[in-house]
């Protein structure tokens, strides 16, 4: 890896996050109502409206707007909330945390099943755990999260099994068995999916790779099968494990959306959808860019990854 | 080409777009009760001779209410694939043709779209446009159409420097004809593979935004709806929320099943 390359693939990462600033603000500027109307109501007389629109700089031009909007943001003044009157920096923040609680949790998970059942179905390739692998696959593909999450509730927390909570949320440092308690059934959740893509592409890559000539040049040299697969097939086949885990990142940050707010876990997608119910619009932007943000380090981190392990990586 | 339904994906595949298809055109036909109609004396039962997948708090026959929400929760994942492979299809041949810096702008800006979760992006335009079916299926497009965009331009740009389009303009034909007639026939199967495979996200999608009350409005019988209403009296009576499930899932690993066999059939990788 060079250090040119790192600089290019950082430059994309900035431009990227120039752009999401851009989309967001946009979809905010089109959205029918502005912020004066919101706090007034429908009630508020026109005359109200014009006075709050210029207490609140909303009859500026739009450019103004949008560079007086970046210029907070990067002084890590995201406004204040609509509904909660709060300062967002703080509600969000406080979410974003209870957020990477959950996910971080369902990643850590999700790699430790999902990598060795790939594996496993492809040294067992054609057996009957391949097939059951397989089918797993293609069932936690197809379950939206809300019909998963719907489906572990009534099995898991109903009143004839009552084996966990039906929701909330419990921090780690607070009570270790009351966190597992409440982060399994959303992990769970959400690590359907994921387990589902991660685990067939680890299987596909691993086939092509155990079928390579310098993994029948092992076997042929009368290395041990488990040393084969540790030593020379796992290494070539991470990469793309790495790739389709940093994709499935995105699937996360959408998935939390509907998990948390059906689990009643206090994040960044509980958060969003009470703004989106309420038009709190401060809100809906910075929970949009930190979505957005997150998800453009984690392909940024990932390539750089990728780049370590296979060198081979173009670096163009 | 091989025929799809040789392989297992492709007969289960083949064999569940087979059912699903059934129901969502014939559907309202087939149902043995009015979706709406209340029956007070057998409400919240699990299966039964005379209701065979159970009753709701009214008492209305879950497989009549199924049968009737078919039509809306399949075609509108395949009413929302259409609308985003048509537009971004449109965006990228325009890009993978045109190259040098029209190709640049439009694949940054599509980089920063695609950097939106397509649940989220989704979720943004509904709030711009209100809820509703129509609407909802607009924004599943919207979603769609940058990824869609992205696929087409490498499908287009693995297609470009090849002899017969060459051949093509040397010629002399116009760009029209050569678009049309040699790059886009051979540029479609991967489109039309991850089209098939995105109506089983489509699917759930919208499912996704019934269920939060932003996509189909009561009294639909769509499927993430039925989830919806059913989850204030799932531990009394599971079924009601168990049996929509199945059948969002059913609908959408059909799709999914048979896009990979065609994926396989057509030998095309997926590229991104």
């Amino acid at each position: 890896m060079t250090l040119s390359y790192l600089i290019r693939r950082l430059g994309a990462v900035l431009l990227v996050l120039v752009i999401v600033t851009f989309a967001v603000f946009a979809v905010t500027m089109i959205l029918p109502g502005n912020a004066a109307v919101m706090i007034l109501g429908e009630y508020g007389s026109p005359d109200q409206v014009a006075a709050l629109e210029r207490q609140l700089g909303l009859d500026r031009p739009w450019y103004t707007q949008y560079f007086a909007w970046v210029a907070g943001m990067l002084q890590g003044d995201l406004g204040t909330s609509l509904r909660l009157g709060m300062p967002v920096s703080k509600v969000v923040g406080d979410a974003l945390w209870n957020s990477a609680v959950l996910a971080v949790t369902a990643l850590v998970g999700v790699t430790i099943i999902a990598i060795p059942l790939g594996i496993l179905a492809a040294v067992r390739r054609g057996t009957a755990s391949d097939l059951g692998i397989g089918v797993l696959a293609y069932v936690g593909t197809a379950m939206p999260e809300f019909v998963t999450a719907t489906v572990l509730l009534v099995l898991l927390a109903g009143p004839a099994t009552g084996l966990f909570p039906a929701g909330g949320y419990v921090a780690p440092w607070e009570s270790m068995s009351g966190y597992w308690a409440h982060v399994a059934l959303p992990a769970i959740t959400l690590g359907l999916v994921m387990t589902a893509h991660i685990s067939r592409q680890v299987r596909s890559e691993m086939s092509d790779v155990l079928s390579s000539d310098y993994i029948r040049a092992a076997r042929l040299k009368g290395l041990h099968e488990r040393r084969v697969i540790r030593r020379h097939a796992l290494p070539n086949s991470m990469a793309p494990a790495v790739a389709v885990i940093s994709l499935d990142v995105g699937y996360l940050l959408g998935g939390i959306i509907v998990v948390e707010e059906i689990f009643a876990w206090p994040g960044l997608g509980r958060t969003l959808i009470y703004a989106l119910e309420n038009r709190d619009l401060p809100v809906i932007q910075a929970v949009t860019l930190v979505l957005a943000m997150v998800y453009a380090l984690t392909n940024l981190i990932s390539d750089i990854v990728i780049a370590l392990l296979d060198p081979r990586v173009r670096y163009d | 080409m091989t025929s799809p339904f040789r392989s297992y994906p492709g007969m289960v595949g083949g064999l569940l777009l087979l059912i699903v298809g059934v129901a969502a055109l014939f559907g309202p036909w087939l149902a043995p009760y009015d979706p709406q109609q209340f029956h007070p004396q057998v409400r919240l039962q699990g299966p039964s001779a005379a209701h065979w997948l159970g009753t709701d708090q009214f008492g209305r026959d879950i497989l009549s209410r199924l049968l009737h929400g078919a039509p809306s929760t399949v075609f509108f994942g395949i009413g929302a694939t259409l609308l985003g492979v048509a537009a971004g299809t449109i965006i990228g041949v325009i890009a993978g043709v045109a190259g040098r810096w029209v190709d640049s702008v439009i694949m940054r800006i599509i980089d920063g779209f695609l950097a939106v979760p397509d649940l989220l992006f989704t979720l943004l335009i509904v709030t711009i446009l209100g809820g509703g079916m129509g609407h909802a299926m607009l924004a599943v497009a919207v979603a769609f159409t940058p990824g869609m965009a992205r696929i087409a331009r490498s499908a287009v740009l693995s297609i470009r420097t090849r002899e017969y389009v060459l051949a093509a303009v040397a010629r002399g034909e116009s760009s029209v004809y050569i678009v049309g007639r040699e790059v886009m026939p051979n540029a479609m199967g991967p489109i039309i593979v991850e089209a098939t495979i995105r109506v089983s996200f489509a699917i759930m999608i919208g499912a996704t935004l019934g269920f939060l009350g932003l996509g189909a409005q009561p009294p639909s019988t769509e499927w993430g709806l039925m989830v919806a209403e059913a989850r204030q009296f799932m531990f009394r009576n599971p079924w009601m929320v168990v049996v929509p499930g199945i059948a969002i899932a059913l609908a959408a690993m059909g799709f999914n099943l048979f896009g990979d066999a065609l994926r396989d059939s057509l030998d095309v990788r997926r590229s991104h």
